[in-house]
């Protein structure tokens, strides 16, 4: 037998594995590839031959999947690396019974005994290697200070695990609140291991001996630490020495079996091959350098005077601009000239960066000039005002409009796209007019190809140079930055240059913002005046890919990173006050200091993690609340709040129930269930059983249920129901009825009634997936309450199969149920009536949440409708208001009746002056992508505003509150505009 | 030039000048059937064109022109309209577009709202679009199915399926590579020819022209080896179509397995019984039950004409037929999961674990609501009674690469030569063969 090599090129990194006749390692390397697959496994191979083999024949085999293309193009044999994986370990660790293998951009789980399984993550999941290395640049700490400080943490934050944008939602705002890093660092870790059980397991239990590999696992030990502690193994898990040479290992194995070449016949192989360019190419940006420069020379005419800080004398306004990655801020004159300027990442706290700035500021300035009145806005808006006491905040979408009216002030519309979102909004009569926001899944936005700058070794203004002159930009796709990877890696793989992806990605971002957020096809549906801004347009790519792809003309300022800072600053000066400026002074700023503390909040069942920032001078900061009582501020109780209205009901619904004699019944709350219930408590009450409600959902309930779930793309709403099921049996009950039910009631108000298919047959999934059902009656049967006689006899006999009901008690039971459905709607409706009274009496507004009967729950909703009475809104849901809309208004299939409802809904809210719609979208909700195209048509072509908010696992409102904070401002300068 | 005349409700109607007028585009998803039923449409004098374009092209028209959370084969078939439309090579004054339409609880019967959502962004709102459907919805004065068209239809998917079914089962064995896939193309053009003369339609026709089918495929030289099997099921189009499943089964070929892809007949005769068990469970009209019944139970007989077919070639592994894979699935889930592919999907993965095929891919678009339940929903309980099942799910999406798709598929595979190796060892320890 020969030498035995196994190469195992992974996404970011090429192994190489030698085995000698006894299977002994004899040779083994590890080097980053930074995309040069084919260069760095010809300088390995070139390496093995001179030193190892000579010119003996030897047996190659290659793994991993950026392997897989050299080995095709090459002819060199290719196995499959969670195959190579498990051939190395049944060699080497014949005692495993688990896997779980963390590489760069995959996580897999190998189960070796007791049935055989393999399972991969699939194309949307990220938590992996790849996911670490973006989150320690969020932290900015090295990897091995990442793995240091999760070591010494004291608490975990929730932090979404299903991809690496949802994870940085939620790590953003805890930094920005200033979270203690090392808690955050333990925090990603969790939702790491959180992500591999639930996302890989999937319900199959993970015991006995269990071997951890491959790169994340062998390096972090704040890593296996959490995966130890929430496995709860029995035994220690095996760290095999060698765990990041597995894969190359089993290839070596695997390559026992092929036919031998020597290792100049393999280079010679890979040398000639001739990729074949799978990915293809768009027209280069720019034809030549001249066609370049005269586009920077049209583009930089749109700029801002500036002022020397070391002569000017006088009063000066300060604005700040505290984004998610980014701090700006900018200092003007009396005239609006520019006397100081900055853009800084701040390292997930802006706290910092905030005061070294306004020291450098003073004393620049010294006694000649004085900030007469300081405004923020951004992200950190409440963190900066209360730490510096600025003397205004303003919310974000009203400081870009500002600025961009300054450059412009026809502009009809403005786009920015910053660090972390994309922010649009369309301008009519000097007032916002609508406003569209990326969504939580596609914030593949400026830090986005900054972080593939920096993955491929780059800085990001170098990189923008590169794109801008490449000539064959890759079309990568317009979808999220787990997608992108992988286009990315393929992109790479048929040898694309660094400009291309550069260029690539230019246009990524773009058709991103135009298809997915603005959702427009020309130039002409946006406006005749646009002005870009933010971080990103400062990328000559992105800019020349969005006037290309609109085929329009538009205006990019020069100062496009600071048009936040700049909107403020000239806010501030509007606000100035005739006491002056409240900001710290240098003194007090000298004196600064700046505490965190965490608790947990008493004020109701939400028990929301608290960050109190405590400022010298006694200021403090809380956030993390979702409503204002920890703040001391009195909770509105006069207003009216449906969402809280229907959950206090519904969660209480049993409470008056006789005593029952027949057994205990469960029935869940979730998803279409949360409407029902009257209907169904009321039926079994009837029947004599007592009915057994979980009234409690939080983010605990979800993760109980977590390991059942299949598919993890699935909307949250329907993965809550796993933890409901889950926490009913275990309350103890004989019977769990959930059942099947294609149709909803018929309200008239479409062409048919249908339930969408998760709400339909999500009792299937429930019953193939929990096994602990299999101890009680279990009935996912299917019915329908929309045709009564025949209900009673299809449920008569379903129930016939367990109990012994008579006709007449089975009818009488659905009277009383059909009874108690009415009477709930009527009380509803009597409710939204009085609430409109009320509104209209106390002038004030009415938010319209749409959404699904399941929005009420808070764990679903994450207290926005909380937030929207702590604007002084009344809340109302959409069934309250619906109102038959004319059949030919409708330009899709109106069949669903959740739907049917929205497009009544927004009729209806049409006709009110004072009611305004926002709709709630679970992400995932495939339909949805009907009914929100089509209730926004309603709504604009109406001349309402159309809101919508996606919401998903994740528990973090920054961005909702900053969409509701834009909504209402926009009103307000509505109401102002037309007097 | 036709007149745009208008339905009530403000919906373009497809007329009788356009009938004559008018070129019938027609989105392309299983090449055999669909070649076969434009000959219907042609019989009846209408001019159709079957687009078999397949280019990046395609789906950038869908990603600008339709809301990119809808599900990927809404991006395809409207973008393959769209850009066939752009193409230069219609009069864009002349042509309609048809599409079909299911009006079950599945977002894929709002397609053709969408693409009117399309039509109209991009201006052309002028050009008509027929909805093929056999739920009576969207009435056109030029466009109307009759029942000798839709059992002429009927026929051509009987074809397809015996087609496509021999093709898949003769192709990986063939001794001179080629040959199957020519007596396919063969076969096409022979049946067009006989639909052109009115002919190959009728009851005995088939049973003759089947058998005919039957014995070329027959005939073919081949070495039987034993290779992987593969079965791919799914949501219909990314299951069917090589532009929605980034050619699948040209995958698989290269990776020497025998593709096993159910026929379509199963999935027309399930919409059909939807109707029949929506009745029983929540209630129905007996007359329109009556009617309804009649349909299948021609289905069925259509189907068991294919069966019957294949019956004196042992050599080929025939269809289940549709009455035995229902009774399959029966503990697995209720008969009233019928959005989507419903129950179907899962009874399909459990008729080819009957038959040996234990390998699986189950295609779906991303975020694919009904997959969630009657796929994935559902591969843990096929996994506790059928340990060697082995299926992956792979997500088809305008974002996701062929290479990630086809890692995961290579890892199917892996598992499934080993488990052939284990099966063709023991049956050679059986046979008293000494292993190699």
């Amino acid at each position: 037998m020969s030498v035995r090599i196994g190469l195992d090129i992974g996404s970011t990194t090429i192994k190489c594995a030698v085995l000698n006749e006894e299977d002994e390692l004899i040779y083994q390397s590890y080097h980053r590839h930074m995309a040069q697959v084919k260069e760095k496994a010809l300088e390995l191979l070139g390496y093995i031959r001179e030193h190892i083999t000579k010119d003996q024949p030897v047996q190659l085999s290659i793994t991993g999947s950026a392997g897989l293309g050299v080995a095709q193009i090459s002819n060199i044999p290719f196995v499959q690396e969670v195959y190579a994986t498990q051939t190395a370990v049944r060699r080497f660790l014949p005692d495993t019974d688990v896997v779980i293998e963390l590489g760069g951009e995959d996580a897999k789980i190998l189960f070796l005994t007791g049935g055989t399984e393999v399972r991969m993550n699939g194309s949307c999941a990220g938590g992996t290697g790849a996911f670490i290395d973006q989150m320690a640049m969020l932290l900015n700490v090295d990897l091995e200070e990442l793995d240091r400080l999760s070591l010494e943490h004291e608490k975990i934050y929730t932090i979404a695990s299903r991809c690496g944008v949802f994870a940085k939602t939620d790590i953003q705002p805890l930094l920005n609140q200033g979270a203690r890093k090392s808690d955050i660092a333990a925090s990603i870790f969790q939702s790491v291991v959180n992500q591999t059980i639930a996302g890989l397991a999937q319900g199959r239990k993970i015991k006995g001996n269990v071997v951890f590999l491959g790169g994340p696992l062998t390096f972090f030990r704040g890593l296996r630490e959490r995966f130890v502690e929430t496995l709860a193994l029995p035994r220690e898990p095996v760290f095999p020495e060698n765990s990041q040479y597995y894969i190359a290992m089993g290839a070596a194995l695997y390559a026992g079996n092929v036919t031998p070449m020597t290792v100049a016949e393999a280079i010679s192989n890979i040398e000639n091959a001739k990729s074949a360019a799978a990915v293809s190419v768009t027209p280069p940006l720019f034809s030549n350098r001249e066609e370049y420069e005269a586009f920077v020379a049209e583009h930089n005419a749109a700029d801002v005077p500036q002022a020397d800080i070391a002569a000017y004398t006088g009063k000066a306004y300060l604005g700040i601009d505290a984004g998610s990655t980014t701090t700006k801020m900018v200092l003007l004159t009396e005239n609006d000239e520019i006397l100081y300027s900055k853009y800084s990442s701040n390292s997930g706290n802006p706290v910092p960066v905030v005061r070294e700035a306004l020291q450098e500021i003073y004393r620049l300035s010294g006694d000649r000039i004085r900030i007469a009145s300081a405004a923020v806005t951004g992200y950190g808006e409440e963190l900066i005002q209360n730490a510096f006491a600025l003397d205004c905040g303003l919310v974000e979408t009203v400081a870009h409009y500002t600025a961009a009216a300054h450059f412009m002030p026809e502009v009809d519309f403005i786009i920015d796209i910053g660090g972390q979102d994309i922010k649009c909004f369309k301008i009519k009569q000097k007032a916002i007019d609508s406003i569209m926001l990326n969504e939580a899944c596609s914030s593949g936005c400026g830090s986005f190809i900054q972080t593939f700058a920096s993955a491929l070794g780059y800085d990001v203004a170098d990189f923008a140079k590169l794109g801008v002159l490449a000539e064959h930009p890759c079309e990568l796709g317009s979808r999220c930055t787990v997608f992108m990877n992988s286009s990315v890696k393929q992109a790479q793989k048929d040898g694309a240059t660094v400009g291309d992806i550069s260029a690539g990605l230019a246009v990524s971002v773009v058709k991103n913002a135009i298809y997915k957020v603005l959702r427009v096809n020309s130039a002409k549906e946006l406006g005749s005046h646009i002005v870009v801004q933010g971080g990103t347009f400062l990328n000559d790519a992105v800019l020349r890919a969005f006037e290309r792809e609109l085929d329009a003309h538009v205006v990019r300022p020069a100062i496009a990173g600071l048009m936040g800072a700049f909107g403020v600053a000239l806010y501030a000066k509007k606000q100035e006050k005739p006491e002056g400026s409240s900001l710290l002074r240098p003194e007090q700023l000298e004196a600064f200091e700046h505490k965190v503390s965490l608790s947990t909040c008493k004020g109701c069942g939400n028990s929301c993690k608290l960050t109190i920032n405590t400022f010298s001078g006694g200021r403090r900061f809380i956030s993390g609340n979702k409503c204002e009582r920890p703040l001391g501020h009195k909770t509105d109780r006069e207003t009216y709040n449906m969402y809280r209205y229907k959950y206090q009901k519904l969660t209480h619904i049993n409470q008056d129930n006789p005593k029952g004699t027949r057994g205990r019944v469960g029935l869940p709350l979730g998803l279409n269930m949360y409407e029902n219930l009257p209907f169904w408590n009321a039926f079994f009450s009837s029947l004599g059983f007592d009915v057994v409600l979980y009234p409690h959902s939080d983010r605990a309930l979800y993760e109980k249920g977590q390991s059942s779930i299949p598919s993890d793309t699935v909307c949250y709403p329907a993965k809550l129901m796993h933890g409901q099921v889950k926490a009913l049996l275990e309350e103890g009950v004989d019977l769990l009825f959930y059942p099947c039910m294609t149709y909803n009631f018929d309200e008239d108000l479409g062409d048919n009634h249908y339930n969408c298919p998760v709400v339909a047959y999500y009792p299937e999934v429930i019953g193939a997936n929990i096994e602990e059902l299999k101890d009680v009656i279990f009935i996912k049967d299917y019915v329908g309450l929309h045709r009564p006689k025949d209900f009673v006899k299809r449920i008569h006999t379903i129930l016939s199969r367990h109990y012994d009901l008579t006709h007449h008690e089975v009818k009488a039971a659905a009277d009383a149920g059909y009874a108690a459905y009415a009477a709930y709607e009527a009380e509803l409706r009597a409710y939204a009536k009085e609430a409109i009274a009320y509104a209209e009496r106390e002038g004030k507004e009415i938010i319209v949440l749409a959404g699904r009967p399941y929005h009420v729950d808070p764990e679903i909703n994450h207290g926005i409708d909380l937030m929207l009475t702590g604007f002084d809104a009344v809340v109302l849901s959409e069934d309250a208001v619906t109102e038959p809309i004319d059949k030919n208004d409708i330009h899709v299939l109106n069949q669903w009746t959740y739907h049917s409802r929205l497009y009544a809904a927004a009729h209806a809210v049409c006709h009110q002056p004072h009611m305004q719609l926002v709709q709630l979208v679970s992400f995932g909700c495939g339909l949805d992508a009907i009914t929100t195209d089509e209730v926004r048509e309603i709504m604009e072509s109406r001349g309402k505003l159309y809101t919508q908010i996606k919401i998903d696992e994740i528990n973090n409102l920054g961005a909702v509150k900053i969409r509701l904070r834009s909504l209402f401002a926009a009103l307000k300068e509505k109401e102002a505009a037309h007097g | 030039m036709a007149e745009l005349k208008y339905a009530p409700d403000g919906r373009l109607l497809f007329t009788k000048e356009m009938k004559k007028e008018y070129t019938i585009l027609c989105p392309m998803m299983l090449p055999i059937h669909f070649e076969l039923i434009k000959n219907v449409l042609e019989i009846q004098g209408y001019k159709v064109e079957l687009l078999k374009t397949a280019h990046d092209g395609i789906i950038r028209q869908g990603l600008k022109y339709v809301h990119n959370d809808t599900c990927y084969p809404a991006l395809l078939v409207i973008g393959q309209l769209l850009d066939a439309i752009k193409s230069g090579k219609y009069d864009i004054h002349k042509i309609a577009l048809i599409i079909t339409q299911t009006g079950g609880g599945c977002r894929a019967s709002n397609y053709i709202h969408l693409l009117r959502k399309a039509l109209k962004r991009s201006g052309m709102e002028f050009i008509p679009v027929i909805s093929l459907n056999l739920s009576g919805l969207e009435k056109n004065e030029g466009f109307s199915l009759t029942l000798p068209m839709i059992r002429q239809m009927i026929v051509s998917i009987i074809y397809g399926d015996l087609l496509m079914l021999l093709r898949n089962q003769v192709q990986p064995y063939e001794l001179a590579a080629g040959t199957a896939e020519n007596e396919v193309e063969h076969w096409v053009s022979l049946l067009t020819a006989q639909y052109r003369k009115g002919k190959g339609l009728s009851r005995r026709e088939m049973r003759e022209n089947m058998k005919s089918i039957v014995r070329a495929f027959a005939e073919i030289p081949v070495l039987r080896v034993p290779k992987v099997k593969v079965g791919v099921v799914g949501e219909i189009y990314v299951k069917f179509s090589p532009l929605g499943n980034s050619n699948l089964e040209g995958f698989l070929h290269s990776e020497d397995a025998e593709v096993v892809v159910p026929g379509l007949i199963d999935f027309i005769i399930f919409k059909t019984d939807n109707r029949l068990e929506d009745s029983k469970l929540y209630g129905g009209n007996p007359f329109k039950d009556m009617v309804v019944r009649a349909l299948l139970n021609y289905f069925i007989q259509c189907e068991d004409m294919l069966i019957a077919a294949l019956r004196d070639y042992p050599q080929f592994e025939p269809p289940a037929g549709y009455r035995h894979i229902k009774t399959l699935v029966k503990d697995y889930i209720g008969y009233g999961s019928k959005m989507g592919e419903g129950w179907l999907l899962t009874a399909e993965m459990l008729e080819m674990i009957e038959t040996g095929t234990n390998n699986i891919v189950c295609t779906q678009p991303f975020g694919c609501l009904p997959n969630h339940i009657v796929g994935k929903g559902m591969f843990r309980k096929i996994k506790d009674t059928h340990p060697n099942a082995n299926i992956v799910a792979i997500d088809y999406d305008p974002g996701a690469t062929k290479v990630n798709q086809e890692n995961r598929i290579k890892l199917m595979l892996a598992t499934a030569r080993d488990h052939l190796a284990e099966v063709q060892t023991a049956e050679n320890t059986a046979a008293g063969h000494v292993t190699v």
